[in-house]
């Protein structure tokens, strides 16, 4: 049924908005099972990028298929969860209780009448006890703080089974240690459950520590490899300056 | 009780409860996507459409009808279409929806004192037709909101999360407008085109407040919606106020304890 091996092909994409170029002729394939680190500058097209791989923008040029289906065709929303960029700005009134929000992303996969089985109920729990949240189900959702409504999304874009989750600077606003176990949280869903990761940040020593595949964006794609080659490249002092100190750790 | 022994009481009764538990309902997600004034603006474009009608001397329920929704329905695609954001949207509609109805007054100089009747409402004059609209409108929202519900509730949560998971966002929000401007026509003769947007955010404001999850706050509007609107009535009846003024400001007042029990959740035992 889907393409071995690519499950996002970009192909040959170009997007503007009006008249200014933000993506140019990108060309970019995600494997099954790859944890790739998509970085670049401020601005640099990241979340454009991401957001054409969604669907939300239409590129001007190029295609884009996610399991092998050109995303026009695309159905299967429910397989690719994401994580936009500043998805804590939620509105502290919003009369939602963290299981409600966990169970919003399985709902919206189903047909009429749409009710949570007992299947659904435990995938809820699940991936509320991957994102260690479990014993926080019945509270207010805007009542939790930035990093913990944070997880409550994470687990919202895991409880329906997504082949992939694309997470647009997921860790901004949150704190070091809160930050550490978030890592090796997506380590842990991207190892244990073979989700394809796609992880947009400016955070290089994430980079380093924990994704497989690096791409470098600024309005072309001026890199594209495994982590080590990303390390030992020039694009690495470029991006960073000379003096930054860059640690690799091997897998 | 010898109120309800009379025809005009049981329809105000029966239509101002009806329209009060949509207003309540469509509320909670207006006021959630930052949409609360579209009641407020519709009710102006109603305006426009109400002097229309009277000025082709056709039913003003009618043309008020067509022109609110045809106007719900640009101001959504202005919105989805150029960015313009929301309430700007609304305020230029509504502020063209008033202008229109004032020139068609001065122009035809005659109906002044009829228009403005429907700036005030007068929901003790409810015929049986306005009764059974009221009641078809009631149950055509109830169906709308329980078949959608959760696409429903995850489009007002999040916009763009609701479109990346699949939900037709653009044919909800037509929706919801539509829905919403019938309802401001027919709110109209309950408590009159000044107060329509009071119906609409004052009950679910109410439920917000105290609401821990979207059923209760949804339940919370419509007994706020509801009780005013029957306390209004009566007050009316038995106190001789004019019972668009008595229904808004009780639910003013309810709105005013649910803030204070939200505050000190003490003093109410919530939570
Ligand atoms: N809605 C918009 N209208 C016009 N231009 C936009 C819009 N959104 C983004 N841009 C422009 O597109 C370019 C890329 O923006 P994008 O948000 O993709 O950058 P980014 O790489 O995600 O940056 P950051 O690291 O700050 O999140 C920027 O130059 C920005 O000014
Ligand atoms: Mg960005």
């Amino acid at each position: 049924m889907d393409e071995p091996g690519s499950l996002i092909s970009v192909d040959n994409v170009s997007f503007r908005y009006g008249t200014d170029l933000v993506l140019d002729s990108i060309s970019l394939d995600v494997r099954r099972g790859d944890f790739l680190a998509l970085i670049g500058p401020n601005g640099s097209g990241k979340s454009t990028l991401v957001k054409c791989i969604l669907g939300l923008l239409q590129p001007s040029q190029g295609t884009i298929r996610l399991m092998g289906q050109d995303i026009r065709d695309f159905t299967q929303w429910h397989k690719v969860g994401y994580i936009p960029q500043k998805a804590t700005e939620l509105d502290s009134l919003f009369p939602a209780s963290v299981r409600e929000i966990v169970a919003m992303g399985l709902l919206a996969g189903k047909k009429f009448p749409r009710f949570l089985g007992a299947s659904d109920a435990k995938a809820v729990n699940d991936a509320l006890e991957l994102v260690g949240m479990e014993t926080f189900t019945g509270r207010k959702i805007g009542a939790m703080s930035g990093g913990q409504q944070q997880r409550v999304f994470i687990a919202r874009a895991l409880a329906s089974g997504p082949s992939a989750l694309i997470l647009d600077e997921p860790t901004a606003g949150v704190d070091a240690s809160t930050q550490t176990q978030f890592y090796d949280m997506l380590d842990r869903i991207n190892r244990e459950k073979e989700i394809t990761l796609v992880l947009v940040t400016h955070d290089i020593s994430v980079v380093t520590k924990h994704v497989r595949q690096v791409a470098c964006l600024n309005q072309n794609l001026i890199f594209h490899g495994s982590h080590e080659e990303f390390c030992s490249s020039m694009q690495a002092t470029r991006l960073f300056g000379p003096d930054a100190h860059i640690v690799c750790h091997s897998h | 009780m010898e109120i309800l022994q009379f025809g005009f009481m049981q329809r105000a009764i029966l239509s101002g409860v009806l329209i009060g538990l949509t207003c309540s309902i469509l509320g909670v997600f207006l006021i959630l996507r930052r949409d609360a004034m579209i009641g407020h603006g519709l009710a102006h474009v109603t305006f426009g459409g109400v002097a229309l009608g009277l000025f082709l001397n056709v039913s003003p329920l009618a043309a008020a009808m067509v022109v609110a929704v045809l106007c719900s329905i640009f101001i959504i695609k202005l919105r989805e279409r150029t960015g313009v954001h929301g309430d700007t949207a609304i305020g230029i509609v509504s502020s063209a929806g008033m202008a229109l109805g004032i020139v068609i007054a001065s122009v035809s100089g005659k109906f002044s004192v009829e228009l403005f009747s429907y700036l005030f409402g007068n929901i003790l004059a409810i015929g049986t037709v306005e009764v059974q609209v009221a009641g078809a409108l009631a149950v055509v929202v109830l169906l709308t909101v329980i078949l959608n519900y959760n696409d429903l509730v995850f489009v007002t949560f999040d916009h763009e999360l609701a479109k990346t998971s699949g939900i037709k966002v653009n044919r909800l929000d037509t929706v919801l407008a539509v829905l919403t401007a019938v309802t401001v026509v027919l709110a109209m003769k309950v408590v009159g085109l000044l107060l329509v947007a009071a119906l609409i955010v004052i009950p679910a404001a109410t439920g917000l407040q105290l609401a821990v999850n979207f059923r209760m706050a949804i339940i919370l509007s419509c007994l706020t919606g509801v009780v005013s609107v029957l306390g209004g009535l009566f007050s009316a009846y038995y106190l001789d106020l004019p019972a668009s003024g008595a229904i808004v400001l009780l639910a003013t007042v309810f709105f005013l304890f649910a803030i204070a029990a939200a505050k000190f959740p003490g003093l109410a035992g919530e939570r």
